[in-house]
Formats: C-alpha cells, sequence, structure tokens
C-alpha cells in the first residue's frame, strides 16, 4: 500500500471510530485488476472450480472490455474482515474505497443476518472456500472430473435452494414420532392427571411397528441439505461437496438480501468521513466526490432513466433520510434488524419515493417499455421482487418414496406461475445422477394446469 | 529489484502472488469449452447434417457455431411481460421505449440481448472424420488388390555379375576382388569375375490414388432440401475416401438431358429445366476415367444422386453405360434423395442399380428422405466396400 494512502487510511480509522463505527479490524490488500475480475465471477478469491465460472468470467471480461464494469473494491466480512482494492485504482478512490469498506465492515459487525452466518460459520470465509476448493480438487484427482463435475452440476445448480431459516448445522430428523406429551402437558392437563386414578382412560397401545417418519416430515425447502443427507446411495465425498455448496450460499445470502442497506451504508459513510476527514488535501477530495457521485448516482449522466434501482444511490438517500430524520441511533438500529425487504417496505417512505422520482415499469414482448405506476407499495415490491427466495422459485422436497424416488413441489402458487419446462428437466437431470434414483417435480404449466416433469 | 540493505516495500510480497499462479477463471473456461467440444462430437451426425455447417476446403476445417453451456437453474416461466422498478422522468402510462415489429431488437439496441455469446469451434476435418468413423463403427476402404490395379515401379534389388556399367556396384566389386586376393597366390588387381552390377527389378505397389466422381440430377424436379441431402452425403462420402486415399481426385458431372462437367463451387448451383437422361452424364464420366484415370492407377468411385426418376426411354441406355463403367470403378453408389416429395417406391433408378448388384457388380443404392438417412446411406457404403477381397 503506498505511504500516502497508508497514513490517510489511519487518520480515516481513526474518524471512524470516534464516529462511532464498529468493526473487525481489516486487512486491506491491492490486488491486480485480474484478481479483481475473478472475485466477480467466483464472489471469492479461491472458490470450487466448475465450468459454469467459465461462462462468466467471459461475460466478465468482455463486460468490462466495453467499460460497463469497474471494480473499486471487494470486501469480505470476517474476522479480520478482508478487503481487496484495485491496485489501479486512483490514490483518491482508494482513499474513498478504504471509507467505504469501513462501512461494510461495521455493518457486517452489526446486522444480525451477517451476525447469525458470523457466528455459525466462524469468520473466516475466505479460508473455507480455500478449504472446500482444496477438497474438491482432491475429490477430482481420487474420482475424476465427470463424476465430481456431476455432482457440482447438482449442487450449483441447487445453490439458491436453502432454507435460511435453518442453522447451518442442523441435525436430521427424528426417526421417530416426538414424544410430545411431556411438553404439551398444561396447566390444566397436569391437574386434570393428578384425579384419582380410574377417571384416566386406558392409554392407547403403541403401535406394534414403531409408526415411521414420513421423509421429509414437513416439505423441505433446504434441497442441499436434505440432498445431502437424505440421497440414497451418496458417496461421502459428494455429501462433502453439497454441504460445501450450501455453507457457501450460507455466506451469500446476507450479501444478497441486505445489499440496498449494506451499499447504501457504505456509501453514507464513506461520503461522510472523507467530508469530515480535514486532513485531506482539497485536491484529493475533490477527486474522491467526482468518484462518489459516479458510482452513488441514479443513472449515466447522458440519460433521463433507468430501468433499474441503482442499490448504491437508494440506499444512500435512504440512510441519509433516516439519519437525518431520527438520528443516528435510529439508523443504528436498523443497520441490526433489517434486512433489505424490512427496510425498503418500513423505510422508503412517500416522499423520498416522490423525491428519487422511482416508478414501476412494464415491458412487452414486443419492446415496449411503459411507465406503469409511482405508487408506492408497488414501487418497494417490484424492488424486492428478485430477492424473494434467494431469488429462486420456491421447490420443497415432499416426499421419498418407499422405492427412492424424490418427490419435488413447486409452490407454484407462491411463485404465481410455473417452471421454465427446459430449465427445470435439465436440473432434474443433474439430481438425478446424484440422487440415483427417479426424480420428480410437480408444477404447472403456462396455462396453470398441473404439469410433471420426471426423469 | 530492492538493493541490498534497503528496507522493503511493505505490502509487496517478495514472491509471486498466489493468485498470479495460474487464473481460475481461464481453467474453467477451458474446462467449459473441453465440454463443448465433447458435446460436438458426441452430438456429430446431428450438427453436421444442421444448416449451420460451413466447410472451408482449402485448410479443412468445419466451423461449427455453437452457443455457450448454459449450467441450468430452476426457473420461472416467461412472463408474457417484465415488470421492475425503475428510476427517472415520467407519467405513469409513458412509453419509454415505443415497440417494434422485431420484437425485442429495438433499433440501437446494439443486439447485446441478455448478453449471449456465440462462438465458433473450428473442428479439423480429418479429426471429425476420425471420430465419426468411431461413432459410426465404420471400417477402412481397402483398395481393390487386382493386378490390373497396380502400380509398378522398379527397385534396387540383389546383384549380378553383368550388367550396364552405370550401376556398377564399386564397393560390392572391390569386396569380392579383396576376397579373391586373399586366397591367390599372386593375386592380379581386378578380374572380370570380381564385377558387381546393381539389378533392377519390376516390383509392384498398390496405387493409392483416387478419382472420385459425382454425379447430380440438376433437373428441375431437384429441389433444395434434396440438393442439400446430396450435398451432405457427398461430402462425407468424400472424407471417407479422402482417409483411405492420398490423393483423391474429383470431377463433378451435373446432367438434364445432356451433362456437363462443373467445378466444385458451382456444381451444387447447377439448375436445369427439362428432363432426365442419366446415361448422358454415366457416357461423360466413362469418357473421364478413359481419358484422365487409368485404372491400373486410380481407385475410381462414382456416386450419383437423383430424384430417381429418368426417361422411360433411357432405362437400358443408362443401365449398359452404367456396366460398362463399373469396369474402372471401385464402387458405384446411388442415392434417390426423395426428400420431402412423395415418390413411388420402386423407381427407376432404384431398379437399376438393384439389377446390377444381382449381377455381382460393385454398387449399392439408399435412398435418403431426411439427414439421418444420410448416415445410414454412409454406413452402407463403407460396410459394403470393405467386405471386398
Amino acid at each position: 500500500m503506498s505511504e500516502p494512502l497508508e497514513q490517510y487510511s489511519v487518520g480515516i480509522e481513526e474518524l471512524a471510530r470516534r464516529l462511532g463505527l464498529d468493526y473487525y479490524p481489516v486487512d486491506f490488500e491491492l490486488a491486480p485488476a485480474s484478481l479483481m475480475t475473478e472475485i466477480a465471477v467466483y464472489g471469492l478469491p479461491v472458490r470450487m472450480p466448475h465450468w459454469s465460472f467459465g461462462v462468466r468470467y467471459i461475460h466478465q471480461l468482455v463486460r468490462q472490455s466495453m467499460g460497463h464494469s469497474h471494480i473499486f473494491e471487494v470486501m469480505f466480512p470476517g474476522d479480520p474482515c478482508r478487503a481487496y482494492l484495485t491496485d489501479g485504482n486512483t490514490l483518491a478512490e482508494n482513499t474513498l474505497v478504504t471509507a467505504h469498506v469501513l462501512g461494510h465492515a461495521d455493518f457486517a459487525k452489526n446486522n444480525a443476518l451477517f451476525a447469525r452466518f458470523h457466528e455459525q460459520a466462524g469468520g473466516n470465509i475466505i479460508e473455507m472456500a480455500a478449504a472446500h476448493a482444496h477438497g474438491i480438487q482432491l475429490a477430482i484427482d481420487e474420482n475424476g472430473i465427470e463424476r465430481v463435475e456431476a455432482v457440482l452440476d447438482a449442487a450449483l445448480a441447487l445453490e439458491s435452494h436453502i432454507d435460511l431459516d435453518q442453522d447451518l448445522h442442523r441435525p436430521l430428523y427424528p426417526t421417530r414420532p416426538e414424544p410430545r406429551k411431556e411438553v404439551t402437558k398444561g396447566e390444566f392437563q397436569q391437574r386434570f392427571d393428578r384425579l384419582p386414578e380410574d377417571a384416566a382412560p386406558a392409554e392407547e397401545p403403541a403401535p406394534e411397528h414403531p409408526q415411521r417418519v414420513a421423509i421429509p416430515p414437513h416439505p423441505e425447502y433446504d434441497l442441499l441439505w436434505f440432498i445431502a443427507h437424505y440421497a440414497p446411495e451418496l458417496e461421502q465425498w459428494e455429501r462433502d461437496i453439497f454441504l460445501a455448496v450450501r455453507r457457501e450460499a450460507a455466506y451469500f445470502y446476507p450479501v444478497f438480501a441486505c445489499q440496498i442497506m449494506n451499499e447504501g451504508w457504505a456509501s453514507y459513510w464513506h461520503a461522510r468521513l472523507l467530508r469530515e476527514a480535514d486532513f485531506l488535501p482539497q485536491t484529493l477530495y475533490l477527486s474522491a466526490i467526482k468518484a462518489h457521485s459516479d458510482v452513488v448516482r441514479p443513472f449515466a449522466a447522458d440519460e433521463q432513466s433507468a430501468l433499474a434501482v441503482n442499490p448504491y444511490h437508494l440506499g444512500f438517500s435512504m440512510w441519509e433520510r433516516i439519519v437525518e430524520k431520527g438520528g443516528m441511533d435510529e439508523a443504528r438500529r436498523i443497520v441490526r434488524d433489517e434486512d433489505d425487504f424490512g427496510f425498503v417496505r418500513n423505510h422508503l417512505d412517500r416522499e423520498l419515493a416522490g423525491k428519487l422520482n422511482l416508478f414501476t415499469y412494464e415491458a412487452k414482448s414486443d419492446g415496449e417499455i411503459r411507465v406503469v405506476t409511482r405508487d408506492l407499495d408497488a414501487i418497494r415490491e417490484a424492488i424486492l421482487a428478485p430477492k424473494f427466495n434467494y431469488g429462486a422459485p420456491r421447490i420443497a422436497a415432499t416426499e421419498l418414496r418407499q422405492d427412492g424416488t424424490l418427490e419435488l413441489t413447486h409452490d407454484h402458487a407462491s411463485d404465481g406461475r410455473g417452471l421454465d419446462p427446459t430449465r427445470a428437466n435439465r436440473v432434474l437431470q443433474y439430481i438425478r445422477r446424484v440422487w440415483r434414483r427417479p426424480v420428480r417435480l410437480h408444477t404447472v404449466d403456462s396455462r396453470g394446469q398441473p404439469h410433471e416433469l420426471s426423469t | 529489484m530492492a538493493e541490498p540493505g534497503s528496507p522493503r516495500p511493505s505490502r509487496i510480497a517478495a514472491e509471486t502472488p498466489w493468485y498470479e499462479l495460474f487464473s481460475r477463471g481461464a481453467r474453467d473456461w477451458l474446462r467449459h469449452n473441453q465440454k463443448v467440444r465433447e458435446a460436438v462430437r458426441s452430438k456429430l451426425p446431428e450438427l453436421l447434417t444442421g444448416a449451420d455447417l460451413i466447410t472451408r476446403p482449402e485448410n479443412r476445417t468445419v466451423l461449427v457455431p455453437v452457443r455457450m453451456l448454459e449450467h441450468s437453474r430452476f426457473r420461472l416461466l416467461d412472463a408474457g411481460e417484465q415488470t421492475g422498478a425503475g428510476q427517472g422522468k415520467g407519467e405513469a402510462g409513458q412509453v419509454l421505449r415505443p415497440g417494434s415489429e422485431e420484437g425485442d431488437r429495438a433499433p440501437g439496441g446494439g443486439g447485446t440481448q441478455d448478453g449471449e455469446i456465440s462462438f465458433v469451434v473450428e473442428l479439423k476435418v480429418d479429426e471429425i472424420v476420425d471420430w465419426l468413423w468411431e461413432e459410426l463403427k465404420l471400417p477402412d476402404l481397402k483398395p481393390k488388390r487386382s493386378a490390373s490395379l497396380d502400380d509398378p515401379d522398379y527397385v534396387r534389388e540383389g546383384w549380378d555379375k553383368r550388367g550396364a556399367h552405370s550401376r556398377l556396384d564399386r564397393r560390392r566389386t572391390v569386396r569380392e576382388a579383396v576376397k579373391r586376393r586373399a586366397i591367390q597366390e599372386a593375386p592380379i588387381a581386378f578380374t572380370n569375375d570380381d564385377l558387381r552390377f546393381r539389378q533392377l527389378v519390376k516390383r509392384t505397389t498398390p496405387a493409392l490414388n483416387a478419382a472420385v466422381i459425382f454425379v447430380l440430377d440438376a433437373s428441375g424436379s431437384m429441389q433444395e432440401a434434396e440438393r442439400k441431402l446430396a450435398k451432405t452425403f457427398f461430402f462425407f462420402a468424400l472424407q471417407g475416401i479422402r482417409r483411405q486415399y492420398p490423393k483423391v481426385d474429383t470431377v463433378f458431372v451435373a446432367h438434364t438431358v445432356e451433362a456437363w462437367e462443373f467445378p466444385e463451387e458451382q456444381f451444387f448451383q447447377v439448375a436445369g429445366g427439362g428432363g432426365t437422361v442419366a446415361s448422358s452424364a454415366f457416357r461423360l464420366a466413362r469418357n473421364v476415367f478413359e481419358q484422365r484415370y487409368d485404372p491400373s492407377r486410380y481407385n475410381g468411385y462414382l456416386f450419383y444422386a437423383s430424384d430417381g426418376e429418368n426417361a422411360s426411354d433411357d432405362r437400358e441406355a443408362a443401365a449398359s453405360e452404367l456396366a460398362g463403367l463399373s469396369g474402372a470403378l471401385n464402387y458405384a453408389g446411388y442415392v434417390q434423395t426423395d426428400g420431402t416429395s412423395y415418390r413411388p417406391s420402386e423407381t427407376q433408378m432404384i431398379e437399376l442399380f438393384a439389377d446390377l448388384q444381382q449381377k455381382g457388380m460393385p454398387v449399392g443404392a439408399a435412398r435418403l428422405a431426411s439427414m439421418d438417412d444420410v448416415w445410414d446411406a454412409i454406413r452402407a457404403f463403407f460396410r459394403d466396400q470393405a467386405e471386398g477381397p
């Protein structure tokens, strides 16, 4: 790290602590653009190999060569946090980015979703992912690329299908029905039990064959976990791959579900820290603010509108308003308690939506794009729609049949429509190769009629 | 390079950073491409019969356009219209971008629709043909081994005491002289008996040249679909022959009531009107063989594609021309390109080839109704050929 940057970052950290930012220490590292590109593709500096990342890599290179994507920094929460700054950044940009990263670090330590993952998985995602990658490399050496790839095809296709309400380490289903009597006895029942003996009804004799619990006992949305533990013939190394993908998916979820809040919070703090850092030269401050307004803006300078809402700009505007109206304590409470769903629904108000010119639009198949409404609820839901259920259709494992057939059921009622049959069929084929028994999926077709896919 | 003794920069590691040792993105991209090639290979017969085949005979490669593989995930059906949140000026109901008749390809859109990148895999024709032969389990062709097909050549073999002076083997001669002097009491330097001359022997090598004549019925009844079937069949028949013979000459003949020879580039564009007189083409083919391709030096092949129709008064003439021609040929193959149109099951040409085959001539016939049949025809033809002596 260059000397002036080191000097500025010390000053900025001091200021941040003074202003109440609370974070695990951050290890900064300058990294070449090539590594930043890979991080953008894989989400992590080292991650398991899979050909699908190769496709994303080429897309990313194309985007970058067209100037559509410039990466300033990537921050990995943990204890310590790890931040990579692109070594082509200017000094002003890197000063800004340092402040931005501190905002992320504060958010990651204090937000409940981030804190929960941190607690369950420990604070070193980079090493965890590298260990996964290493384990998978060993599996490749042992079992060959074809077999490992078949497992990764299935596991990565189901990456978003985890149940976020469940712990990272969750126990198997109980093998027999829970003895519920003890827990459910209320006061009345207890007094009833103490009544003279002859009034008590004979207890039902236990069935001769202890009743088997259906598997799964309830629709199971944690597909990675379910397949890892209940696939009829999964080998240990295959199970490890499923669980590795599940751990990484659990890591990515808070980043995904708090993007608006998190980027907004980091942008709020980089703006504020730089504004209050009186030790920065004026010219550097001006260049940094220029970089800020290139990133934190609703749409490109030569446009009148955008068919997307920039999370940096939306989050930044919302936090400014929250701090202005409710003070920093209120803002910190929101950081702790909310994800984007609560943030947008509770804190994006009519006045701000009007000020930001938010709208919902509709794009027809002939290419016509029309503003639909400026109704606040519609705007909130349109912003949040891509975030539901980790951005994936709701699909549950609903039955494991005697012959090993896996039944999957798509909750089409809550998703509003059926599944793309071509892709669904391909995913079923991926699953089939690791499940090694028939797999069936119930959904609806384009006319809303029940439709069953099977392999 | 840091001077000895000078302080090292604080954050720059001395050794190459781990992430520069190799590119994970490039590794996975290469694996993707390997999978594409495997996919191309396993679907080769379908792919190559598809319309997107571009051949570049000059460097003998085939360009197969492929899309990147998609790693699928569950996705909802496309709704008729996409909705989303946006930001900027505009009243409810205002059109931000007008629809266009071409659908999503709005003017100025630049064709970056969903970022799809397709690329072209370049495959060597030889490699493809090798794959295909493996895939279709085809045997190699056998050149005819009869004496008439042998290509005589003189090779040195052995020595003799008499011969032309130019073929005197000095080394051998001196050796003979040395042996003789060793046992004689008063040897003289050389005697006539010491002389050794190299001998030439007429040795025959199998002819590894092939001449292939493609004959196409260019009458009005051959539509685009039929021509394409014929072209695909011709292409792969030729590849199979090229696999076997180092030197292959091709001749392209198209006919209606008359027959003409064409250069390859024009051959498939030829369209004529009027009737079909197949004997004209066979006669031309016979002339070509007689004038250019000595049967003792060339393996001859003829492939004929037509829709099966032939002028009814030409039947005898066609049969006798073909019978005469078959002496010069290893094999004559006929494909009837039915395409999409209806044909009676027994056309004149099919019958004609069947008759010749019954008489023991090396001919075969197949019907091509769709691209799938091309492989059956290719397989049948190469099987026939391999069963030769």
